[in-house]
């Protein structure tokens, strides 16, 4: 847990307004500390130890079954040709692992993810990375709708254009689009960052509770009570380092995004989980 | 749920039966109760051809009057268009209960029309010079087969797997729909439409008529509707996503053209693919993927978008 703080680096960047306790706060972003996350019981790869399969023939619970196997086997490093756009692939994987899918993936691929590397040479369809928790996921081309929904945390990267409700309900982490994002984009968005390059649809933010929402191109209209807010130089030199991790580039320049924050308090968290709250009453 | 999909090969022609069967069977698992396909064959001529049913297949387990009265409903269909001035040119028994009847006439059909369905238990399923619609109970496969759609060869279709949730699962409730008296204009839908009821009583004072109590056939009626007074397909569909509330993206079939058309929510899907040849688009891209050997680039159309290609 990080410091409670109100001086946090954080608030620099305008990320945290209120005063955060208890529980429920998910651990504060920091430009310069190193991402270091672990999960018990993961299962000790080796990166070196490479391993390749054609899914092209395969079921969808073989494939995702065979990921495993090839990880208990100490493989970290797994390639899978021809997902041929099937859905449910890559997910729940809890663990440290570079994935690569040489092909695009159906619905629902790559949730509730915490941990590995994903890299995606084609498309990905509604849903990708729903709830994922930590890690990175890389797209080279486009996405559909609903992408990154209830995302907590790590970097959902598409370099495309992705659909509609893109970060619905986001809690945490980074979502960069490379092109275009559909219409309530960010809709009750309530932490994390997201960045969209080229043109937003309507409804941007509409009824987001917290977090940010960077765009390059134009917005065709903002939601119910989001707002411009000014960036700051340490939000641009985050953008910056952020953006260059994946070979982008705003394109006017960091400093010309068009900032987007909740310009109301719509929220009013609780300190403590549900679980606990019932014990305590 | 429902599935759906759409394709157009572009200045040419191709087995089209075999690539939406292919395209629907992957999409099974949106809508396993029944399936329909429009077919839009490539050869051209003065005839149409008219696809209709005289009773629901499920009428069939009711006894063995239904036999007799599947006879008597085909001859009274027989010369009730014998008695309009109709020559049929030929006569096929395509299942127990659905015909395809290839005639010639150069009147008013839609008086041909109502004068056929006014035979008890008898639906004009559809009639055009390129179209033909095939719906019925069961998978893609299942279908395809009984009415030996492989080998069909045509320049574009729309087809749809049903997951019955505002009406029966009967062929009546089956997509598409052909938007009549409109030769060769069909639809397929995906969604739900609110003020279905709204639109309903204000397209029957104007004379159109419905056959089901299927949200997605107002779509066809609505089409028809706004072709009969004068808009083009673009403007028609453009018109239908703001006047359609409810969740919806739904395709559209004429007899040289597709279209799309997506609510201004974007809240059901469309996988879209884009060649200088072909055009395919479907619910899911398992769908697409299963007529294309190679890796494609595919994209999702945005709220309200309005597409329409030529063949």
């Amino acid at each position: 847990m990080a410091e409670l703080n109100t001086d946090h680096e954080s608030h620099k960047l305008g990320m945290h307004t209120e005063q955060l306790s208890g529980r429920t706060q998910q651990v504060f972003f920091s430009p310069s500390a190193d991402e270091n996350f672990t999960y018990p019981y993961a299962i000790d790869v080796d990166f070196a130890k490479e391993a390749e399969f054609d899914a092209a023939a395969m079921e969808i619970s073989d494939i995702n079954l065979k990921i495993r196997e090839l990880m208990k086997e100490g493989h970290g490093t797994i390639t899978i040709k021809n997902p041929s756009a099937k859905h449910s692939l890559g997910v729940g994987i809890l663990n440290r692992l570079n994935l690569k899918f040489e092909g695009s993936l159906g619905y629902f691929g790559c949730g509730l993810v915490d941990g590995p590397n994903i890299h995606i040479t084609g498309r990905v369809g509604w849903s990708c990375a729903e709830n994922m928790m930590s890690g990175t996921i890389v797209i080279e081309k486009n996405a559909g709708s609903t992408f990154g929904a209830a995302m907590r945390g790590g970097d959902l990267v598409c370099k495309g254009d992705v659909g509609s409700r893109t970060g619905i309900d986001q809690k945490g982490g980074t979502i960069i689009v490379g092109g275009r994002a559909g219409a309530f984009s960010g809709f009750m968005m309530q932490r994390g960052r997201m960045i969209i390059l080229g043109d937003a649809g309507k409804n941007l933010g509409d009824s987001m509770y917290d977090g940010t929402i960077y765009v390059g191109g134009k917005i065709e209209d903002l939601g119910v009570d989001a707002v411009e807010g000014e960036i700051n130089d340490v939000e641009a030199q985050w953008l910056e380092t952020k953006l260059a991790l994946y070979g982008m580039k705003a394109p006017n320049g960091v400093k010309n995004l068009t900032k987007i924050v909740a310009g109301k308090q719509l929220w009013n968290y609780d300190n403590l989980e549900p679980s606990e709250k019932k014990l305590v009453l | 749920m429902c599935g759906i999909a759409g394709l157009i090969h572009r200045g040419n022609s191709a087995d089209i039966g075999s690539q939406m069967t292919s395209m629907l069977q992957a999409l099974k698992h949106r809508g396993p109760d029944s399936t329909g396909f429009a077919l839009y064959g490539s050869g051209k001529n003065q005839d149409y051809v008219m696809r209709f049913k005289v009773a629901e297949q499920e009428d069939l387990a009711t006894g063995f009057d239904i036999q007799h009265a599947i006879k008597d409903r085909q001859a009274t269909v027989d010369s009730r268009l014998e008695e309009m001035g109709v020559s049929i040119t030929s006569k096929e028994q395509a299942t127990e209960y659905a015909l395809r009847y290839r005639i010639a006439f150069d009147g008013d059909l839609k008086r041909v029309i109502d004068y056929v369905e006014d035979v008890d238990g008898v639906e004009v399923l559809s009639i055009g010079h390129a179209l033909e619609l095939i719906k019925d109970l069961g998978d893609a496969t299942v279908v395809s087969n009984q009415y030996s759609l492989s080998g069909f060869d045509g320049t574009h279709a729309i087809g749809h797997t049903r997951m019955a949730t505002e009406s029966d699962v009967d062929i009546r409730s089956a997509h598409p729909y052909w938007a009549y008296p409109f030769n060769d204009v069909s639809v397929v839908h995906n969604g739900q439409l609110t003020n279905y009821w709204t639109n309903r009583r204000d397209l029957e004072r104007r004379g159109h008529r419905f056959m089901s109590d299927c949200d997605s056939e107002l779509i066809a009626v609505y089409i028809a509707n706004r072709i009969e007074r004068g808009d083009d397909l673009h403007t028609a569909m453009s018109r239908s996503v703001d006047e359609l509330d409810g969740v919806f993206t739904y395709l559209v079939a004429t007899a040289d053209s597709l279209g799309m058309a997506k609510d201004v929510m974007a809240a059901k899907p469309m996988v879209l693919y884009e060649s200088d040849d072909l055009i395919a688009l479907a619910s899911e891209e398992v769908a697409i993927r299963s007529i294309f050997p190679h890796e494609i680039d595919t994209f999702d159309p945005y709220e309200g978008e309005v597409r329409v290609w030529q063949s």
